[in-house]
């Protein structure tokens, strides 16, 4: 009886938890199909009387989320490849290889992963500016790839370590070449490993928004959290435009995550001494 | 097959991209910001050395302590809070049916973007239409707070969010570690009689205190250099009620210019980070840690 009890009360606390996580985002939804007066005059769970889909319409097609949104899109897309592409050809050679400065190496990836992205951000500016790549998109893909390389080749790291000495052998007795042997053989069977940074890295680089902020100006440079910054000034009465472009902009991380859960929950756990 | 796996030329060709990388976007500019912090310099015209008197400057500053406090006081509750994820985590692990889907369910906000969950919060805690509010007025409250701009409680209203958004993550390292437990030590305590309290304190707890410790580190150097979410929704305001030390980094050098002060917080925030990293290790590392042999 006790025992029931107990259960009954974890089960309580946890279904808790769960819709304290669920709630704001519920609600979310729900403003973002309803027009101005059902927002105002409805309870704020009650359904719309017709989910009103011109909220989406309109901010897609008025103004520039959808710029925004693309942006988002293949930034997004070449840091990723970027950085996974050089996160594994590093670690190769941080695991596979044998030379003199391979620890020093691996610490400075290491430490990497500790330092305040804000305590760089002036000099990063600075030179930005400089070389001409202020308000240039090519300076969030190669911030990017740097801030989370470190966390990649992390993630890379055990996965390599583990890979067994007789794939190099063999590869060699066939007269193989070390970049054969990398794109045909390691990179191929780490593709597991090689998903679980991708869809992390997807993920940080979707929701980055200090490096936005503060390398780009131009409004058809920005990116979705920088975006929706100025939209939702600018739409400040009409909850169901501010609704249906926040709902716009976590829909893919969403969508993501239904799809590749376990993934995410692996890379997550595995990048959790990122800073 | 000895020489190839260590040609430097191939090594050199694979490590140097990324490593580059990682030196001049990291590592080069935390050495700049400590040169430019000894500089008074407005972003555009020449620098002029000024030795240590932008950190005098800080020391003087009040309106840096103020910001100062703040990230301690998110440290102290994001801490705080590690002890319920734990507890909570500690349920979850307790051969609840449907736990891999509570552990999703709670990872959601973690995933989406700060300035996402900002801008919802603001709905949140709006005063008049919010669904705090309308809570409350639900409930009778006759005279409902205006969460972000009464300074008395603006700093706890930016709080919640925060850590509302990590609550899923910590529970996900408190689940991950708290499974990873060999199930024979737990077996073992329920044949001795053990009740599941009793595991939980002396097993369950002492055997991941290690990865408990690595979350402290975390969440306290996590909440000391915090920017985003209190940037977009209040902007340290009103009055400065919850300004953080990277939001008046952020202030001082991009809105004011004036990027020698600002990289000398820059810098002082760095070193904060470390020297806490450094001393919690240190203070929690001298204790025993509990052998299972």
């Amino acid at each position: 009886m006790v025992r029931l009890a107990a259960r009954s009360l974890f089960y309580l606390i946890l279904t808790a938890v769960a819709v304290l996580q669920l709630l704001p985002l519920v609600w979310l939804l729900l403003f973002s199909l309803k027009n101005s007066q059902e927002v105002f005059e409805l309870p704020p769970f009650a359904l719309p009387t017709e989910p009103r889909w011109e909220n989406y319409w309109k901010v897609w097609t008025k103004g520039n989320i959808r710029v925004y949104f693309l942006n988002s899109v293949w930034i997004t897309a070449a840091s990723v490849v970027l950085t996974v592409l050089l996160a594994g050809l590093a670690t190769f050679a941080l695991t596979r290889m044998r030379w003199k400065l391979r620890p020093l190496a691996l610490g400075l990836f290491m430490v990497g992963m500790m330092i305040p992205v804000h305590s760089t951000l002036i000099p990063l500016f600075g030179l930005f500016s400089r070389i001409g790549l202020k308000d240039n998109p090519l300076s969030l893909v190669l911030s990017y790839t740097a801030f989370n390389l470190p966390v990649t080749v992390l993630i890379f790291l055990g996965f390599y370590m583990r890979l067994p000495r007789e794939l190099e052998e063999s590869a060699v007795i066939d007269g193989c070449s070390v970049h054969r042997l990398f794109f045909r053989i390691i990179f191929p069977i780490t593709a597991s490993v090689t998903t679980t940074a991708a869809i992390i890295n997807m993920i940080y680089n979707w929701n980055e928004f200090i490096f936005v902020n503060t390398f780009i100006s131009s409004d058809h440079w920005k990116t979705l959290t920088v975006g929706i910054q100025n939209f939702t000034g600018q739409y400040m009465r009409d909850w169901g435009a501010i609704g249906a472009t926040l709902m716009i902009s976590i829909l893919p991380v969403l969508v993501a995550y239904f799809a590749l859960s376990e993934k995410i929950v692996e890379g997550m756990t595995a990048g959790s001494i990122k800073g | 097959m000895e020489r190839m796996m260590s040609n430097k030329a191939v090594v050199a060709l694979y490590v140097w991209p990324a490593l580059a990388l990682v030196l001049v976007l990291i590592y080069v500019p935390i050495v700049l910001t400590g040169y430019y912090g000894l500089m008074k310099w407005d972003g555009i015209g020449r620098m002029e050395f000024v030795g240590l008197d932008q950190y005098a400057r800080l020391i003087r500053d009040p309106l840096f302590w103020n910001s100062a406090y703040h990230s301690f006081l998110l440290a102290v509750f994001s801490t705080a809070a590690l002890f319920l994820y734990l507890g909570v985590a500690l349920v979850l692990a307790s051969r609840i049916r449907g736990a891999n889907l509570f552990r999703k369910i709670y990872l959601i906000p973690m995933l989406l973007s700060s300035v996402a969950i900002a801008q919802l919060w603001l709905k949140v805690y709006h005063p008049s239409n919010g669904i705090l509010n309308r809570l409350l007025e639900s409930l009778g409250v006759a005279r409902t707070p205006d969460w972000l701009a009464d300074p008395d409680i603006v700093l706890y209203a930016v709080f919640a969010p925060i850590l509302w958004q990590y609550a899923g993550f910590y529970i996900l390292i408190y689940y991950t570690a708290l499974k990873n437990i060999p199930s024979d030590l737990l077996e073992a305590a329920r044949i001795d009689g053990a009740n599941a309290w009793q595991t939980a304190i002396r097993i369950r707890i002492p055997l991941i205190a290690e990865v408990f410790k690595v979350t402290v580190v975390l969440a306290v150097v996590g909440s000391l250099k915090y920017f985003d979410l209190i940037y977009v929704m209040t902007d340290g305001g009103p009055n400065g009620a919850s300004e953080v030390m990277a939001s008046y980094m952020y202030r001082k050098a991009f809105r004011g210019f004036d990027f020698g002060y600002g990289s000398a917080i820059a810098f002082f925030l760095l070193l904060i980070c470390l020297a806490a990293t450094w001393a919690i290790r240190k203070s929690t590392a001298s204790r025993d840690t509990v052998q299972y042999s």
